[in-house]
């Protein structure tokens, strides 16, 4: 019975409220619309999709939730210990401290992500050190552990990132990101400049640490395949708007505005 | 007998924005509703609407119109006008969809593959092991297959790995896109068992089944899809 209780309050309290709540994001460049008007909430074990052509604004409006970039209207509340905080409403300090804690971000360069000149193992142990760990023992076990989960043999831990290969560098980026637990994690095309059969092997390995860790995720590709593999949802960006939004598989298989069928018609599958 | 799905004036076109916006009727005043225990079937030729329908009732396509009801952890949830997140978790708890096909993720194995729903509801490793082992056997996949990733099998052997997936934890509503085509007698009627089973542990099913022998032993009522296709010309 206590039992039952317990997850019926869990269950509770993961549903009560979003991990990420945006809204009216916009973000001009002069003139230009980056992206417009954009709102929508995310909860934790959800994975967003955003797809959209080179241009549309996915990667402006994933920047802008991230926290690095400013957006010129519009707010982002992210989900820190049970309050609700405004990314952009901190000082600068504030702000960092919050993204450290909060967040983790995968670039689709790893090199964008990864100290190079730092071995994989200090690049995973540096996030447990920035989190306030000290014990390097402890520190050294769980970057073995997390090198491990993305399948790196622990015989390379004191190599060098430019050492590995560039999918052995995003699977480190990955463990880098994951090693402190965030809720929330926004992924910018990951295995984009991945051949295909390491493409399926990262694709595999992301999906089942989401689900496992019951993540928080936002993933941008141009990728539909990846879109239908990792995401729920799914959000179709045109010229900086959103113009379509659902479940991933109804916006794949039953697309309503004109540019979505074009987009999904024109994947062979 | 308590209802648990609940479909009225359901409508679908589909428009083809970019083949100069022609529109195509496929399905109006879809109304029935099925109840716990039932196995209700859609009957009809080709073309006339039945997958869409099924595809209508799991959320898979859009709705032009009406509304269709599940009934999710005591109370009514309309697929066609919910939250997409409310829709998930439907699915999770309430709704499931069988096809014939397995979607085969890389490296994961047979077991795992059929086990996994146990685990996501809660239910130990080993014990879900166990009775993913057992559900593998019933439909006759051989023991040395089990800890292989399926991208290999034959088409037959996904098909029941699939179903063994499907079947292993029963769902208050379940949709059934013709899991019998193409199996062998024996297989078949493993499947007719694990339908009548899912009735009457109180699942309330809905199907397509081409072949006319799971038709008579499966199901408990038919309803014919004739009746709510729209005529193009209409």
């Amino acid at each position: 019975m206590s039992d039952g209780l317990d997850l019926l309050r869990q269950s509770l309290q993961v549903a009560s409220h979003p991990v990420l709540d945006v809204s009216d994001i916009t973000r001009l460049y002069g003139e230009r619309i980056g992206c417009a008007d954009v709102t929508f909430r995310l909860w934790s074990g959800e994975v967003l999709g955003i797809v959209g052509e080179s241009g549309s604004g996915k990667s402006t409006l994933l920047r802008c939730l991230a926290g690095l970039d400013q957006p010129t209207a519009g707010r982002v509340l992210l989900d820190d210990h049970g309050a609700m905080v405004d990314l952009h409403n901190l000082s600068e300090p504030q702000r960092r401290a919050l993204m450290r804690r909060a967040l983790g971000i995968v670039h689709q360069n790893p090199r964008d992500g990864l100290r190079m000149d730092v071995s994989a193992g200090g690049n995973v142990g540096e996030r447990l050190m920035d989190r306030g760990d000290r014990h390097y023992g402890k520190i050294r076990m769980s970057a073995t552990e997390w090198l491990r989960r993305v399948e790196i043999d622990s015989g390379r831990i004191d190599d060098l990132p430019r050492q590995f290969s560039g999918g052995m560098q995003q699977r480190l980026q990955i463990a880098r990101v994951l090693v402190s637990e965030p809720k929330l994690v926004f992924m910018d095309e990951p295995t984009g400049g991945l051949d295909v059969s390491v493409q399926a092997k990262l694709l595999d390995l992301l999906r089942s640490l989401v689900r496992e860790l019951n993540i928080a995720a936002v993933i941008v590709t141009h990728d539909l395949a990846v879109a239908r593999l990792l995401t729920d949802r799914l959000m179709v960006m045109k010229d900086g708007y959103v113009i379509e939004q659902g479940l991933t598989d109804q916006v794949l298989d039953d697309p309503q505005h004109a540019y979505t069928q074009l987009l999904t018609s024109a994947v062979l599958s | 007998m308590s209802e648990l799905v609940r479909v009225t004036r359901v409508g679908k076109s589909f428009t083809l924005h970019n083949q100069g916006g022609v529109c195509l009727p496929v399905l109006g005043g879809v109304s029935f509703s099925v109840a716990a225990g039932e196995c209700l079937v859609l009957h009809g030729p080709s073309g006339a609407g039945k997958s869409t329908l099924l595809r209508l009732l799991y959320g898979n396509y859009k709705c032009t119109e009406g509304k269709i009801e599940i009934h999710h952890q005591g109370r009514w949830v309309d697929i066609a006008s919910a939250d997409p997140r409310d829709v998930l978790d439907v699915r999770r708890q309430t709704l499931s969809y069988v096809s014939q096909f397995l979607r085969v993720i890389p490296r994961v194995s047979a077991l795992d593959i059929v086990k996994e729903p146990l685990v996501t509801r809660g239910m130990a490793p080993d014990l879900a092991s166990k009775r993913a082992a057992d559900m593998l056997a019933r439909l006759n996949i051989p023991e040395r297959l089990w800890s292989l990733a399926p991208a290999t099998f034959s088409g037959g052997e996904q098909q029941r790995v699939n179903i063994a997936r499907s079947f292993i934890s029963v769902t208050p509503v379940m949709l059934l896109d013709e899991p019998t085509a193409s199996l062998d007698a024996q297989n078949r009627d493993v499947v007719i068992s694990l339908i009548e089973e899912a009735r009457k542990a109180g699942s309330a099913l809905i199907g397509i089944f081409h072949d006319e022998h799971v038709r008579e032993r499966a199901s408990t009522r038919r309803i014919d899809i004739q009746s709510f296709t729209v005529a193009e010309a209409a």
